[in-house]
């Protein structure tokens, strides 16, 4: 079963990718949504069993490379792990397939979209399945090539091709730590296999190798490296820039890849390997360091943005820096808890934001929204739950998984630990306060859109509202219903020995102060009810603080000028090296001392020996005394040895 | 048969050659009959290399298909024979020539009798080098491949084809020049040139760096390493699309296959010395290159220096001596072989519609092209090292041999990882994506069937390999364990201490 839960996007990417032309449009996606259905209820039953049933298994397919012990093969995994990323990947797949039947109807190259969307999940399956660390880079670099081909997706757009090979570079620094993870790993393992990298990490916790002269512990060396790789793909700061500028793709494609699955790789990353990351106290520092820094920052980006799908952009990218926080803090279950819940609700939101989108003739800009309650009553339902469900309102998912994370971060104390549940709450309330922002400009208050537009305005077909329905479902029941699985009580049943931790923060959740329980609470409260302020009724006042703090409006809007920093600290330099390189390198240095100034040189010497040739005796007696010497030394010296 | 086997593969082409050359008559005709006495002749070259590489037994230790008779005076003899790191070559060579000569079927149209005898006698003489047992045989054809070569480009190459010939020459001579003295000095100490009694020559340590590095100039030549590159731009931008090919494709991979078979295991110590200095280089070369293709405006020369980076994963594979490296740096330079080829047929696709190697008077290819573009898309990502291709196991194998002795160096090695991705998506998006601005592009043609044919093989291999490249790797195996053998033997009799 598990073989034909990543066969059946593959089968369906092969026959929409070379066959499409024959069976056209409506073909192509007839094939890739049942591929993918399937798949999906296929990964539901597997979920159910190694999830609830305990079951594992690994199944060889053929081996790939093989080269004295450097071995990995094409073998799938399956426990409660892989279980749970299934059932994200593949209903989240399946959701976006059906949805974007509806969304891409204009569009000329449907069979193309689809073929690439079934590319990304089979990748991501492979991702998710493989069973050891050289096929899981395997997925990891696929997936980031159908994040790129899906970004660039309008390939006419200079915006969209620009940000998809930023994405794809970005990405590659990150997978450039992965590379040397996993080239770390062997050398230390002399095995690169989950489980012998596993069951060997407890031996080699005292040992340490010199990288440019400086001693590092192995250990602390091969999780840092891994968290590079997982800080680019999941979008960490540092390495965050890629993912906001990824939103030039489709919307479908920015909930399947931006928000649910792709990007919370690097967070299942770590989960998979958390039996190195217990071992290594530093990383986990700075795992909780750079997640409460993303968390933070993102949100406080997503203030002010007034693109729709950029403001959830920057949520998704906080909302992975609170999972970051969780893995780092030793809450492994929390973490991969709020990765489920947030699969949903961010689905939502970005399937809602393109269901507003559909509707406006591709008009995005908040400030031109406004009022579409009474044009989009679907959409403007299923927005509120997955605004509901992210602000953590009770008893939605956003509730159970968030609060979780807070207070086991509180829990597991530390260095940074007791500021940085300040932080998350917090963002918190940031979250609350762009979220509802958001909500408010566009369903309420007056309508700012374009007349033009407002007559075009429709509700979005069924095909549409249908996945919104089901990821409704998800963003408020999905907490409450595998609560005690995932988190609580059933958690050691539930996960097994697949997330290993010597001691679980969650083990003391429910002795935290009551102060951090509720803070979240106040967070959602004072958000909600600031932003209904500004939005619903006193809609002049945002304007009047943005000019009264034009510098921090500025910093904000422009996300901090990373983007501005990183273009003069990489890119113009590495352009301007390039350039200089080869003109002065290879032109002037290399060309003018070699070939060019040997030519030159000859000419030269000819001339000299024009004027040598005026039967100066001594001269020829002298050269041939030197090709003497040469000779003789050269036979000296092989007779010697 | 098998006896006579690696002789009839390496000069079948050059009879072929013969006959075309002896062709009179009407030049329409001549040009027709070349044409197609060369398709066969490589054809079947080919089919003779397959059968080679079916009946090549991955396990035995040594060379085989061996053939030895006596030549100059008895000391220099005719010896052939194939091991793993050479029949893999073989086999790549005979498989990118008929791809070769369809590609040159309507691009060449001036003295097409001469180019076609051209390109068979290099054939010869590239099957050679890597069938030849003797030095001296070694260097006569590794020699003697510069004279066609030159030709190609001197003839049928572009503008500035002089001064890339004359680079070419230059560099290459200078280096081949060391190397004669070299083998003349090894036939002094050793008292033969048969290359399997050399390996089993124990070379005087004090000796072995100055051999090593007389050989070290001719192959880093060829390789070519920084900063012996800089003909190697201009070559490929003057040489006709298949000049590229071979060029790209089997040329450059003398280098390395000198390395393996002379330096590491015949000078041990030299080459423990000067690992880090070769490393230094390689890591140069990745960086350095890398970013000037970044910088450059002519597709064919940042493809040439993308080439030259990654021959620095080659370089630094073959001298971090162990398993992962050497097989790793085989694997390499074999992918790169048809990749490199791949790119540069694609380039000429281009060239033949629009004459333009400028990546500016491109873009919006796609809308045009789609099958064409598809396939550029298959080739870039694999030049970027994508897993699922045959790049992606040539690039992680150096790396992870290196990392284990030379941290630093795999570091900064996998930095070239992302400058490939950057300059490779970089172009892709300038000459395919965007909007048709060019009028010249309005209606050009996608891929014609016989172009497919040229590019389907090369595609098949970038995919079949990267996924199952077993078949490489075991040929390649044993006989990488043997040049290790030879090398850490090498280095316990220098009283070095081996690892």
């Amino acid at each position: 079963m598990l073989q034909l839960v990543l066969a059946l996007p593959l089968a369906a990417c092969i026959i929409a990718g070379l066959f499409g032309r024959y069976i056209g449009h409506r073909g192509a996606m007839a094939v890739t949504c049942t591929c993918v259905s399937i798949a999906a209820i296929l990964s539901a039953v597997l979920f159910y069993q190694a999830g609830f049933q305990g079951k594992t298994m690994q199944v060889g397919v053929l081996d790939w490379l093989g080269v004295a012990g450097f071995a990995s093969g094409w073998s799938l995994r399956l426990d409660s792990l892989t279980s749970v990323m299934l059932v994200v990947v593949t209903w989240v797949s399946a959701i976006v397939h059906i949805y974007s039947i509806g969304y891409m109807s204009h569009d000329p190259h449907r069979t193309r979209f689809f073929t690439y969307l079934s590319l990304f999940t089979f990748m991501m399956l492979a991702l998710v399945t493989a069973n050891d660390f050289l096929q899981l880079f395997f997925g990891w670099e696929g997936v980031g090539l159908a994040s790129y081909l899906l970004i660039g997706f309008w390939f006419k757009k200079p915006a969209a091709n620009s940000a998809a090979i930023k994405a794809f570079v970005v990405n590659r620094v990150g997978d450039l730590g992965l590379v040397l993870a996993i080239a770390a790993i062997f050398a230390t393992f002399g095995s690169i296999q989950y489980d012998a990298v596993f069951s060997l990490a407890p031996t080699v916790t005292e040992q340490s190798f010199s990288f440019f002269g400086a001693n590092v512990r192995t250990l602390d060396a091969i999780c840092l490296l891994l968290f590079l790789g997982a800080m680019g793909k999941s979008a960490q700061f540092f390495l965050h820039t890629w993912l906001p500028d990824a939103m030039e793709g489709p919307t479908p494609v920015s909930a399947l890849i931006h928000a649910a699955t792709m990007v919370t790789a690097g967070v299942f990353l770590v989960a998979r390997a958390a039996p190195l990351f217990e071992f290594s106290p530093l990383s986990s520092q700075v795992i909780v360091l750079i997640g409460a820094v993303t968390a933070f920052f993102a949100a406080s980006v997503a203030l002010v943005q007034n693109d729709i799908k950029r403001v959830v952009a920057y949520s998704t990218c906080s909302q992975l820096g609170y999972m970051f926080v969780a893995m780092g803090a030793g809450a492994y279950e929390a973490g991969m808890f709020h990765l489920f819940t947030h699969a949903f609700f961010k689905a939502l939101l970005f399937l809602g934001a393109g269901s507003v989108i559909h509707a406006l003739s591709d008009e995005q800009d908040l400030r031109k929204m406004g009022g579409l309650v009474k044009h989009l009553p679907y959409t403007y339902l299923a927005m509120l739950a997955g605004t509901l469900s992210l602000t953590g309102a009770p008893f939605t998912a956003g509730y159970y998984s968030k609060d979780a994370i807070i207070e086991a971060t509180y829990v597991a104390g530390g260095l940074f630990n007791g500021s940085v549940t300040l932080v998350l709450i917090l963002a918190a309330a940031f979250t609350s306060f762009y979220s509802w922002r958001l909500f408010f400009l566009a369903f309420h208050g007056k309508a700012r859109t374009a007349p033009a537009v407002i007559e075009k305005i429709h509700e979005s077909p069924n095909v549409m509202l249908l996945p919104l329905a089901i990821l409704v479902i998800g963003a408020l029941a999905a907490g409450g219903l595998f609560y005690d699985e995932f988190i609580s009580k059933a958690r050691t049943d539930f996960w097994g020995i697949t997330l290993f931790n010597a001691e679980s923060p969650l083990n003391d959740i429910h002795h935290v102060p009551s102060w951090v329980i509720y803070a979240p609470l106040v967070a959602l409260a004072v958000g909600l009810v600031v932003a209904a302020l500004f939005y619903l009724f006193w809609p002049k006042i945002p304007a009047r603080i943005a000019q009264a703090n034009t510098r921090l409006y500025n910093f904000l809007l422009n996300k901090w000028y990373i983007d501005e920093i990183y273009d003069a600290l990489f890119v113009k330099p590495a352009m301007r090296l390039g350039a200089l390189f080869w003109k002065q390198g290879d032109g002037a240095v290399i060309d003018g001392l070699g070939p060019d100034g040997v030519s030159k040189r000859v000419l030269d010497v000819t001339r000299a020996a024009v004027r040598l040739q005026t039967g100066h005796f001594y001269h020829y007696a002298f050269a041939m005394l030197v090709g003497v010497c040469i000779f003789t030394s050269w036979f000296l010296f092989t007779k010697g040895s | 048969m098998s006896v006579y086997l690696l002789s009839l593969i390496t000069f079948l082409p050059l009879a072929g050659a013969a006959v075309i050359a002896m062709a009179k008559g009407d030049p329409e005709v001549v040009a027709k009959n070349a044409r197609y006495a060369a398709l066969w002749t490589s054809s079947v070259t080919l089919l003779l290399a397959i059968f080679m590489w079916i009946q090549f037994d991955s396990n035995a230790v040594g060379f085989q298909f061996v053939e030895d008779v006596a030549w100059l005076s008895g000391t220099i003899r005719y010896q052939m024979g194939v091991d793993g790191i050479s029949a893999p070559f073989v086999l790549l060579t005979a498989s990118l020539m008929p791809l070769c000569v369809l590609a040159s079927w309507q691009a060449i149209q001036k003295r097409v009798k001469e180019y076609m005898v051209a390109f068979l006698v290099l054939e010869t003489l590239l099957i050679g080098v890597f069938c030849a047992q003797d030095l001296v045989v070694f260097y006569l054809f590794f020699e003697g491949g510069l004279i066609p070569m030159f030709f190609i480009i001197g003839i049928w190459g572009g503008a500035r084809r002089i001064y890339a010939t004359f680079k070419f020459f230059l560099y290459t001579f200078l280096g081949s020049v060391l190397m004669l003295v070299a083998i003349i000095a090894i036939y002094w100490v050793a008292g033969t040139t048969s290359i399997p009694d050399l390996l089993r020559f124990d070379f005087p340590p004090q000796m072995q760096p100055w051999l090593w590095l007389a050989f070290f100039a001719a192959f880093m030549v060829k390789l070519p390493m920084w900063p012996a590159h800089t003909w190697l731009p201009d070559a490929h931008v003057e040489a006709p699309t298949a000049g590229s090919v071979i060029l790209a494709g089997v040329l450059l991979k003398l280098g390395g296959y000198g390395f393996l078979r002379f330096s590491l295991p015949m000078f041990p110590l030299a080459s423990e010395m000067f690992t880090v200095p070769v490393f230094v280089l390689s890591i140069i070369a990745i960086l350095y290159t890398s970013l000037v293709a970044l910088a450059q405006k002519d597709i064919k020369k940042l493809i040439a220096y993308s080439s030259v980076a990654h021959m620095g994963y080659v370089t630094i594979g073959i001298f971090c001596a162990n398993a992962q490296g050497i097989q790793g740096a085989v694997f390499q330079m074999l992918s790169h072989g048809w990749i490199s080829a791949a790119l540069f047929l694609c380039v000429g696709v281009l060239y033949d519609r629009t004459h333009s190697r400028e990546i500016a008077t491109y873009g919006g290819i796609v809308q045009r092209m789609p099958v064409f573009a598809f396939a550029l898309m298959v080739f870039s990502l694999a030049n970027v090292g994508l897993p699922g291709t045959s790049g992606f196991i040539g690039e992680i194998l150096p790396i992870v041999g290196a990392f284990e002795q030379y941290s630093w160096v795999a570091a900064l090695a996998a930095t070239g990882m992302i400058l490939s991705a950057a300059y490779m998506l970089f172009l892709y998006r300038r000459v395919i994506f965007g909007t048709v601005s060019n009028e010249a592009l309005k209606d050009i043609m996608d891929v014609t069937p016989r172009e497919i044919a040229i590019l389907l093989p090369l595609l098949a291999a970038t995919i079949l390999f990267g996924i199952y490249p077993a078949p490489v790797l075991d040929a390649v195996a044993v006989t990488a364990d043997q040049i290790l053998i030879r090398y850490q033997e090498g280095l316990a009799l220098g009283g070095a201490t081996p690892y």
